[in-house]
């Protein structure tokens, strides 16, 4: 079994990439992601991976390095964050619309302007719709274990769509964490060599994405959701087998003291952990509160969060990204969604918080959870506000 | 399968709708998209190919005795033809006339 080692969690992410044995890296520097791919291309320059690293001109081009690759039958790599995902965006749509499963970590920062390198969730949001699978890690371990997962997951016939493994950007790529790295003979067995059902060879040509005429564009779209839907329960599989063989269990929806809780606080990522030491407070003095985080976020795990949250009378959703005057951040969306489709209406009360960088607290996490209780008793209407705000 | 509309279900497409036969884009059917047709008149056409080579959609193939014939399979009906002619034997005429 590997050994448990302090290292920065950007590193411990290169160094999954590199024993998932990847055929072809193409990425642009961008903070807070610059690290994993900067080690990457130490990794492959000091002969220690076989693959192309190709340090292209912008993340426009990386990614279309990366749908050349993936369509070629390569295991693919890339990563970037806000700014460069949003430049990237466009191929992004056409990775998954071909069903080449690249892998990407997305270093989450906030998107301009103002110009902030600080984390938040903006850009995970801005490109929620590009119908890649999509979950968020919570510490560095999980980063590295998702990226297998990712690989895995993405690359599965039953699956063939690209995958983005979320971490915070700073709060978990810069931080040094305890990180158990697999072997490389425990990382082959998890994860066999990559078979593209289709590959581009001119011995065997045809056409990937070809034009979509009116006639026939609805069938596509209907076709890649169908598809997508069903990578939910490989998803969960691939999650099972890896917990079989490396004893940390994953799932889409985690729950933490929510047995007998009245309140329950929603979040996704790094901040969830701060939102477990604050409930750990609150169960001391007797408060019913509970967490759920949510780490599948596309495709959303609605039966599993409802399962989650049913129990609870009140809901405090965390968002981390503007919906400017929408009901409600992203997060809350759905999470209404969920509840509304089942016929289940706790009172939600919608928060949004840690924007570009701003820390989101222990007692923030407090006054959430009193604050809803209250609203829920003296009947406030619903909404969304944004906390830690001066006037 | 309607192979030069490509009117199929979802569940017939390939993957990521890839088009898994080589050069079936002859197969599509572009002509039906045209509101007018060009017709040569033979009699004041003096071969000189320029239709044939300013056809954006090589539409246009020689025939017998030098003459030029278009392909109303894929004819757009853009026109371009009857511009470039220079001796003005092409004339767009409306479809359905």
């Amino acid at each position: 079994m590997s050994k448990r080692v302090g290292m920065e969690v950007s590193i411990a992410a290169a160094e999954a990439v590199a024993l998932a044995n990847v055929d072809v890296i193409a990425a642009y520097p961008i903070t807070p992601q610059t690290h994993i791919v900067e080690h990457l291309s130490e990794i492959v320059a000091d002969g220690h991976l076989d693959a192309e690293f190709v340090p292209v001109e912008s993340e426009h081009s990386a990614m279309s390095c990366c749908v050349g690759a993936a369509a070629g039958g390569a295991r693919t790599f890339t990563s970037t964050s806000s700014q460069g995902y949003a430049l990237m965006s466009e191929i992004c749509y056409i990775a998954s619309s071909l069903r080449l499963p690249i892998v990407m970590a997305v270093a989450n920062r906030a998107l301009s302007a103002p110009i902030s390198i600080w984390n938040d969730h903006a850009d995970m949001m801005m490109s929620r719709d590009t119908c890649w699978i999509q979950t968020v890690a919570e510490n560095g371990q999980e980063v590295v274990d998702l990226l297998f997962h990712a690989f895995r997951t993405g690359e599965d016939r039953r699956v063939l769509f690209p995958v983005i493994v979320n971490l915070d950007g700073f709060i978990l790529t810069h931080m040094i964490e305890p990180i158990i790295l697999p072997d490389q003979e425990e990382v082959d067995r998890y994860l066999k060599p990559y078979e593209p059902q289709m590959r581009l060879d001119p011995r065997n040509p045809f056409t990937m994405g070809p034009v979509g005429m009116p006639e026939v564009y609805t069938e596509v779209k209907k076709a890649q959701d169908e598809a997508f839907k069903a990578s939910y329960p490989v998803i969960l599989e691939a999650w099972k087998e890896f917990g079989d063989q490396f004893g940390r269990y994953y799932k889409p929806v985690e729950a933490y003291k929510t047995e007998d809780a009245e309140t329950i606080l929603v979040t996704m990522g790094s901040i969830s952990e701060t939102a477990m030491t604050s409930i750990d407070a609150m169960r001391e003095s007797g408060k019913k509160v509970g967490l759920v985080r949510i780490r599948l976020w596309r495709p959303f795990p609605f039966d599993d969060f409802f399962d989650a949250v049913k129990g609870a009378k009140r809901l405090v959703v965390v968002d981390r990204a503007m919906s400017f005057s929408g009901g409600c951040g992203p997060v809350c969306v759905e999470v209404k969604s969920a509840l509304y489709d089942r016929g289940h209406y706790p009172y939600i009360h919608n928060v949004l918080g840690g924007l570009g960088g701003r820390d989101v607290t222990v007692e923030n996490f407090a006054e959430m959870a009193d604050d809803v209780v209250r609203a829920h008793e003296t009947g406030a209407p619903m909404g969304y506000e944004i906390i830690n705000v001066r006037e | 399968m309607a192979k030069e509309t490509g009117i199929v279900g979802w569940k017939e497409l390939a993957l990521g709708c890839a088009v898994m036969k080589p050069g079936s884009a002859s197969e599509l059917k572009t002509g039906d998209w045209r509101s007018m047709r060009p017709v040569t008149d033979y009699e004041k056409c003096t071969k000189c190919g320029q239709c044939y080579i300013f056809c954006p959609d090589m539409v246009y193939r020689k025939i017998d005795e030098g003459f030029y014939e278009a392909n109303l399979y894929y004819c757009k009906g853009c026109g371009i033809c009857a511009r470039e002619c220079p001796v003005n034997c092409i004339e767009m005429v409306e479809e359905g006339k």
